[in-house]
């Protein structure tokens, strides 16, 4: 299927994944060519689209309030809810990201696995239930909880829109890149098509159908990756040793893939981009919102549960899926390799490993079902933020600023709606615009401003009794602002995409995170700290009883709007 | 009548143990993770050396590897630890300071 070198993908892949300038660096920016046409990757793929558009329309029917459309009305179960998470999670970069990255360097692989799993636990000890507790649609309803509303709500959905416009760019954009060479689409149409079928899940099934789309997904990507490793691992009987061994002999590098390489530079680097993974993910909006989808804070940390062990297990998988690419596509150069030979790297770039061994160990038929998986991943990632966008403005910024709280369910559940059209178009846009550009750094940002702005304001305004709504927006702002221009004056924005000579960059760390975060808080701190107005006062005074509700969730069942 | 509730929780001296002693043992689960993590990532910025041992002469698998893994392992049960205990002792113990509350 894939005839032709195209390095692109691997720049594609990296842009999902990104890493800031460890992994840009090693993006290489080449033309990608159309492939031909997969026609059992396609077939597959409308098996995929024809079952969640019948989910779509049977939860169009249950889709009648706000509440329905936020939270699927509140009535997914733990386990559910923590197959959902992780299909949300779980992007195309960390499968075929991850694999290939284990796939060119060995044991670099696994420290993005960690990484990317680590904020896990931090939602579940310090986040998790408060949430649940306390909030109702959005983080900004936590954040916001008694503060004063249009300064703090104003301030979370921006927050929320600009992780979610950064990760989606780069999520279109990847998904053009991909979708093109695994299926033969044209890019545009590509975009496209993932825009239009992420608009009609959320538009008409809101919260149940991506959350469904998400459970699929997840199930469908594990199914898939768990088949892979065991074919792998049965080849080698089950001994990891005996891989690696084989690894060692065949792969260019040789005894190197058993070491840590060039993934971490320095170790302020390796700490920041480790903070922006571990907090960022406790402040990214469309993985928070999940959280008020379930009926009860035990449901919540069940979801966690599940969701950290399915994660975990899948990133386990990924190590052995790259091992497992090593030592089996060399058996069969001319079919996996540029021109049949190993030195010239794989067909489609190194991001290409996992898909490639799917033929390897399953034939066409696995390589259909693996490319279908890709594509459904993007999907579910994609209709998850375009969900938590439209949220942000519907119900913060329309019913809660604009209306004051007045807005009638009908009314707020038709502003979603419009939301979700608007988004789906600008997404479609901005995923064409920026097809030529580098935007590897984007999800990278997308975390650290979820660690900078989203998690400070959510954690001081839930576990600190002085904080106040002028010390809460004063540090996030703070934290926003200095995240972007750090990282627009770091390698990977500074020289990478405004073309810079190498070296120039001002700022010199891989993330920002560590700087950006600590300060939001320091000014959260000192801010609130000096505010003795008399909202402030009264903000304080209100703590004790968000304290009472956020620890024993007393009051939070009605919040669910079932 | 829910303000009274909210009252009577803050009143009750069972609540504040219950939330010093969850919170103190969310606070414990959570460095024990950064200590996980960061050891780990302070392992490989300053001793990629010793990581790139093999586990045994003859073997072509690092210390690294297992460790690793290990960290993924780790952070699972970690969390599903902290899960059981808040599921049942700590959300008894919740059951219990709700259920003066609204008896009263």
């Amino acid at each position: 299927m894939i005839s032709q070198s195209t390095r692109k993908i691997l720049f594609a892949t990296a842009a999902l994944l990104a890493t800031g300038s460890v992994l840009a660096a090693g993006a290489d920016l080449g033309n990608t060519t159309k492939q031909a046409t997969n026609w059992v990757a396609i077939a597959m793929f409308v098996v995929f689209v024809a079952i969640t558009l019948g989910i779509t329309k049977w939860a169009a029917a249950r889709t009648k309030t706000a509440a329905d459309f936020y939270t699927a009305g509140g009535g997914i179960t733990g386990f559910q809810n923590g197959l959902a998470i992780a299909g949300d999670y779980m992007s195309a970069a960390s499968f075929l990201g991850i694999s290939g990255l284990v796939f060119a360097n060995g044991f670099d692989g696994l420290i993005f696995s960690i990484g990317w799993l680590v904020g896990w636990p931090v939602i579940t000890f310090l986040m998790a239930e408060r949430l649940r507790n306390l909030g109702k649609f959005t983080f900004a309803d936590v954040a916001a909880y008694r503060f004063a509303q249009t300064p703090m709500r104003t301030f979370a959905a921006t927050g929320s829109l600009v992780v979610v416009a950064f990760y989606m760019i780069a999520q279109m954009v990847g998904a053009g890149q991909l979708i093109k060479v695994l299926f033969g689409l044209e890019y545009t149409v590509a975009v496209i098509l993932v825009g239009v079928l992420m608009m009609c899940y959320v538009l008409f099934g809101g919260m149940t159908a991506t959350t469904w789309v998400q459970i699929i997904k997840a199930i469908m990507l594990l199914t898939g990756a768990t088949f892979m490793a065991l074919a792998v691992l049965w080849k080698f009987g089950f001994n990891p040793e005996a891989l690696f061994a084989k690894a060692v002999e065949i792969h260019s590098k040789h005894d190197a893939i058993m070491s840590p390489g060039v993934l971490i530079k320095d170790p302020v680097s390796a700490i920041s981009v480790g903070m922006a993974l571990m907090f960022g993910t406790a402040g990214l909006p469309h993985i928070l919102m999940r959280f008020f989808t379930v009926p009860s804070a035990k449901e919540a940390r069940k979801s966690v549960g599940w969701a950290t062990t399915w994660i975990g297990y899948f990133y386990i998988l990924t190590f052995i899926i790259g091992f497992g690419a090593i030592v089996m596509l060399t058996q069969s150069p001319e079919l996996y390799y540029v021109d049949g030979d190993i030195t010239k790297g794989l067909k489609g770039g190194g991001n290409m490993a996992a898909v490639h061994l799917s033929n390897a160990v399953g034939g066409n038929i696995f390589l259909g079902f693996i490319s279908a998986v890709a594509f459904a991943t993007i999907l579910a990632v994609v209709a998850g933020l375009t969900l938590s966008g439209a949220s942000a403005v519907s119900h913060d910024l329309y019913a809660t600023v604009l209306k004051h709280g007045n807005a009638d369910s009908a009314s707020e559940l038709r502003v979603s709606r419009i939301t979700t059209i608007c988004l789906g178009i600008v997404a479609v846009f901005l995923g064409i615009a920026f097809e030529k550009e580098n935007v590897a750094y984007m999800v990278m940002l997308a975390f650290v401003i979820a660690c900078s702005a989203n998690f400070p304001i959510l954690f001081m305004s839930v576990l600190w009794k002085d904080c106040t709504t002028k010390g809460a927006v004063a540090g996030g702002v703070v934290g926003l602002v200095s995240s972007v221009v750090l990282t627009i004056l770091s390698a990977s924005v500074w020289e990478a995409v405004l073309k810079n000579p190498k070296g120039s960059a001002w700022f010199p760390y891989s993330s920002p995170a560590i700087f950006s975060m600590t300060a939001a808080f320091v000014v959260i701190y000192i801010v609130s700290k000096m505010d003795n107005s008399k909202q402030a006062q009264l903000e304080r005074s209100l703590y004790p009883a968000q304290r009472v509700r956020s620890e024993t969730g007393v009051g939070a069942a009605a919040a669910s709007g079932h | 009548m829910n303000d009274d509730i909210v009252a009577r929780i803050e009143a009750n001296p069972k609540f504040h143990q219950f939330v010093q002693k969850r919170n103190s043992y969310g606070i414990i689960m959570s460095i024990l993770m950064i200590i996980a993590y960061y050891g780990y990532i302070l392992l490989i910025a300053f001793n990629k050396e010793w990581l790139a041992t093999k586990l045994a002469p003859g073997m072509v698998t690092s210390i690294g590897i297992p460790l690793g893994v290990g960290v993924i392992v780790f952070t699972i049960i970690l969390t599903n630890i902290y899960i059981r205990r808040a599921n049942t002792e700590f959300d008894d113990l919740n059951a219990q300071i709700l259920k003066e509350a609204n008896k009263k």
